[in-house]
């Protein structure tokens, strides 16, 4: 989206920039107008329920607050599919890379427990929750580079087997016995938890995110290693023919990606659950791919998109309390706005206002 | 409980047994979906909403019309419900899947989405009251112990799945239809040279395949476990994915898949009931592994993998 419009912004046509954002817009507007009938026929009224979402989402300075807190680990996942799809890889691992990021962050945050300064101790999780999550995605796109393994069915069976690792975990090895909810590993100690922004609830992952995805448009858009991958992707015969190492390639925009992903893993568990276990699991690996499909694998794209689901999922109580409408709405109107903007991929080019 | 352990270690192969046949008919019919929709050459990961759904569905409406058409054939109507269901759904994706530059697994994503979304939506009452479930086949009654009784009871879905797999397999190898699917699904430039419409024998696999998957949804909750709650199918829509490269794109294989698939699930429990409990979730990510170490033994970089249709993780 961005990188179109960058494009029309240097002397091409205006016309053809703006059908990036008008899309992509009016595939939302579109889904506001299905979702807006769908509420109509469960008896809400739809523009209260529009004002509802709206006022939960991004109403005032607590609903943003929500909203940026469950952006902030899309941002994370949706680069998980997002680099390794510039090489034309499809994976969908997020899952499993921010369930194996966070176990190895609560491994080597108990283990390191107070003998370090907590900095030090942070900083040591985020590496092994990049390290495990990039390892992870890796082995699929290894399996990919040597074995020909499919790397969407790999990754997607490299999540189940993360999810149950976990559960095995914290049941067995690591399990606390003293905490009786359900099995869960012991909790992190308080000083080496993530901190959050001056005067907000907001935890330092936001940035993480930010941070992350910006590199990753950078290191796409503006280096010889993401002209690389993206020549890769394009062609991969001309790009073996034109002597780039296409493995090495593959192993590394993977391992870039799941690192993201295992990170995501690591600020939930040292930001928002404190311990692991089966609650680790929580979609945000899921709305990643799709975050990473809407904003077209452009990162800069996937903070808005990521700030944008996040209110979504950010105003599921208010429809239950306000219009007596069951939590699930939520998960209806996102299904609806995420089907209309795939749709509207299909359209760029049809309309010759825009050429 | 009692009862197991009077069993002693026999309890474990008849736990599996037991286990096997009630947890491997909601993996059969929607491996089976699943197998016609990639061999027309699209992968649909939207299964698991469509899963969800016509569980929903069936549950629904065999609640409802439990007293007009009779406690015998409500859940019927609700088999029917779920399929009918299920197509609706595979509607919306194989339409959208289809267009030109629109991701297949992303679509199918979304239409988790939407699908979970809808069944819970609409699913919210049917929570508490308890629905008029399938009849089942008691196999069993020769013996006197009750754990023996109890895991011989077969479903007549799972019987009506048995039978639909080599049927589909027929389909595939020997009818003009078969032969369209697997044309449209290995080369869908041939296809069209051949004059055949891909798109509508997509959209068709896609429809069909749904229909069974959204069964597939009715076995959950009219059999095993018989009730509808959000999280009844614990992602079995989209371990189907996995199963049908498993089983090869082979139907038949479909059904041994999913009975080691049902199978393997069971063997947890089946520990845990004689008190074994330490390696329980291991034993329920054993298919995912071995499917991965097939994957890996028998691919290779040079040639995909025996029985891939041609077209499936690509644009065309």
């Amino acid at each position: 989206m961005v990188s179109r419009l960058t494009q029309g912004l240097q002397g091409e046509n205006w016309r053809k920039s703006l059908e990036a954002i008008a899309l992509p817009g009016a595939a939302l507007l579109v889904a506001l107008m299905i979702f807006g009938i769908f509420c109509a026929f469960a008896g809400a009224n739809p523009f209260g329920v529009y004002g509802s979402i709206y006022r939960a989402a991004f109403g005032s300075w607590s609903a943003w607050q929500n909203t940026l807190i469950r952006a902030a680990p899309l941002m994370l996942t949706a680069l998980c599919t997002a680099l390794p799809a510039r090489l034309g890889l499809v994976i969908i691992g997020n899952e499993g890379a921010l369930v194996m990021g966070g176990i190895a962050a609560i491994a080597t945050g108990l283990s390191l427990g107070t003998a370090l300064p907590s900095l030090l101790v942070q900083m040591a999780m985020a590496l092994a929750g990049m390290a495990a999550g990039g390892l992870w995605i890796m082995l699929a796109g290894a399996l990919r580079h040597y074995r020909g393994v499919n790397e969407t069915i790999s990754s997607l069976l490299l999540n189940y087997i993360a999810i149950a690792l976990l559960n095995h975990l914290v049941d067995g090895p690591m399990r606390d016995r003293e905490f009786v909810t359900k099995p869960s590993s012991a909790e992190l100690d308080p000083t080496n938890l993530l901190g959050t922004l001056p005067g907000s609830r907001i935890h330092v992952g936001l940035i993480f995110g930010i941070i992350i995805c910006v590199i990753a448009y950078i290191l796409i858009q503006r280096t010889t290693f993401g002209f690389a991958a993206r020549t890769a992707g394009g062609n991969i015969r001309a790009a073996r023919i034109a002597g780039l190492p296409v493995g090495q390639l593959t192993l590394a925009t993977c391992f870039l990606g799941g690192s993201a992903a295992g990170l995501a893993g690591m600020v939930e568990v040292a930001a928002v659950q404190k311990r692991i276990n089966e609650s680790l699991v929580s979609n945000y690996g899921y709305a990643g791919i799709l975050v990473a499909f809407v904003s077209r694998h452009n990162s800069l794209a996937t903070i808005l998109v990521s700030v944008l689901l996040g209110g979504i999922l950010a105003s599921g109580g208010i429809l239950q309390r306000s219009h007596d409408l069951p939590d699930a709405t939520v998960l209806v109107f996102q299904g609806i706005v995420f089907l209309c903007v795939l749709f509207s991929d299909s359209l760029y080019g049809r309309f010759s206002w825009f050429r | 409980m009692t009862t197991e352990t009077s069993l002693g270690l026999w309890g474990i192969p008849l736990g599996i047994l037991a286990g096997t046949l009630r947890g491997s008919a909601p993996f059969l019919f929607v491996s089976l979906g699943e197998c016609l929709t990639e061999k027309s050459g699209k992968i649909n990961l939207g299964l698991e909403g469509t899963l969800l759904m016509g569980a929903m569905s069936a549950y629904g409406v065999s609640f409802l019309t439990q007293n007009t058409v009779g406690e015998f054939w409500a859940p019927w109507l609700g088999v029917l419900a779920a399929g009918v269901s299920g197509m609706l759904l595979g509607v919306i994706y194989g339409w959208l899947a289809q267009q030109h530059r629109v991701n297949d697994v992303a679509t199918g994503i979304a239409m988790i989405i939407l699908g979970s979304g809808l069944a819970f939506f609409l699913g919210k009452p049917f929570i508490q009251p308890q629905a008029p479930q399938l009849f089942t086949f008691r196999w069993g009654s020769w013996s006197d112990i009750p754990a023996v009784q109890a895991a011989l009871k077969v479903s007549p879905l799972f019987l009506l799945g048995v039978a639909i797999a080599p049927l589909l397999q027929w389909v595939f190898r020997s009818t003009r239809w078969g032969l369209y699917i697997r044309a449209v699904g290995d080369s869908p430039q041939s296809a069209r040279a051949m004059g055949i419409s891909v798109f509508k024998v997509r959209m068709f696999s896609i429809v069909v395949g749904s229909f069974l998957a959204g069964i597939g949804g009715a076995c959950l909750s009219l059999y095993y476990p018989g009730v509808w709650t959000e999280r009844i199918s614990s992602g079995q829509g989209l371990m189907a994915v996995a199963l049908v490269i498993f089983a090869r794109w082979n139907p038949v294989q479909c059904l041994w898949a999913s009975l080691l698939f049902g199978g393997t699930q069971a063997i947890g429990p089946a520990f845990q009931s004689v008190g074994i409990d330490s390696y329980y979730y291991l034993f329920n990510a054993a298919p995912y592994i071995l499917t991965l170490l097939i994957m890996v033994i028998t691919c290779s970089p040079k040639r995909t993998l025996v029985g891939a249709p041609g077209a499936l993780g690509t644009d065309e």
